[in-house]
């Protein structure tokens, strides 16, 4: 296989901070706090996600660029830092209205808004750090 | 003379938000920090300590025993926790990253033995912004 048919991985970090409650509004506040405990508390709490997006492909015979990371530098600004940034995710999103913003769910629901906007035939993966220490993937290998 | 540094974590939401203006003088001057749903923030604490390690131990301080002072005195106060809304050494301050670290020193130095002076308070709010105080 020549070089310029082999896959390659592109990686590009972004990072925003926003305030959220880990909530099961099927439950009542008893059991939020007995399963969730303090990520659960109604004044909310907050975190620095750190965000890596993963995108494969073979490099455009032409450019030898997977993908323009100016580009999906700007893509992610668009659809994750201008939707989250500052935020309160409860609060001020309509991904998390109805959806417990667990780093999983929001994982997959910035994966989705990014699929929709980077080229089919490249992979796409999102890694999203709520903590040094917690992080999350998505779509699992 | 030594220098003994313990790191804690704990992560909260605030905002920025003088309640003497406007809304529109708090957008003005904090931007997006003024969100009044709050955001937050993964918080790195950095308490240093200075003095003369004991003879008998070779310790300046019993590290564990800092740990459990900063846990019981700082930690259990605003981790998870809102720090407008639900720290009392932060009622009716600017819930900045610069007096929180002013705030958190205030916390420590009660509980601190004599002969163990605090040298500095280093908060980190985001992994590119801190603040360092030192008394």
């Amino acid at each position: 296989m020549s070089v310029r048919e082999k896959k390659v991985a592109v990686y590009r970090k972004e990072h925003f901070n926003a305030a959220h409650r880990i909530f099961n509004p099927a439950w009542d506040d008893g059991k939020n706090a007995e399963v969730f405990g303090k990520c659960s508390n109604p004044n909310y709490h907050g975190h620095n996600y750190e965000l890596i997006v993963k995108v494969t492909g073979v490099p455009d015979p032409e450019t030898g660029y997977v993908m323009d990371m100016k580009v999906l530098s700007r893509i992610t600004a668009e659809e994750v830092l201008e939707r989250f940034d500052h935020k309160n995710l409860n609060l001020d999103t309509v991904e998390f209205k109805d959806l417990n913003p667990t780093a999983e769910h929001i994982a997959v629901v910035i994966y989705d808004l990014l699929r929709a906007r980077i080229d089919e035939k490249l992979e796409l993966q999102v890694r999203l750090y709520e903590t040094e220490r917690n992080f999350v993937e998505y779509p699992a290998d | 003379m030594v220098y003994l540094t313990r790191l804690e974590h704990f992560n909260a939401a605030h905002k920025l938000y003088n309640p003497g203006w406007s809304r529109e003088k708090n957008e003005e001057v904090f931007g997006k920090c003024a969100n009044e749903n709050w955001h937050g923030h993964n918080y790195d604490l950095y308490v240093t300590i200075k003095g003369d390690p004991d003879p008998d131990t070779g310790f300046l301080f019993d590290v564990k025993k800092l740990s459990q002072i900063i846990k019981d005195q700082v930690i259990e106060k605003v981790d998870h926790r809102n720090l407008n809304l639900e720290v009392d050494f932060l009622k009716g301050k600017m819930c900045s990253t610069e007096n929180l670290a002013i705030g958190i020193w205030q916390q420590l130095v009660p509980h601190l033995p004599e002969e163990i002076k605090l040298h500095c308070i280093k908060l980190y709010e985001t992994p590119r912004i801190y603040v360092e105080y030192f008394g």
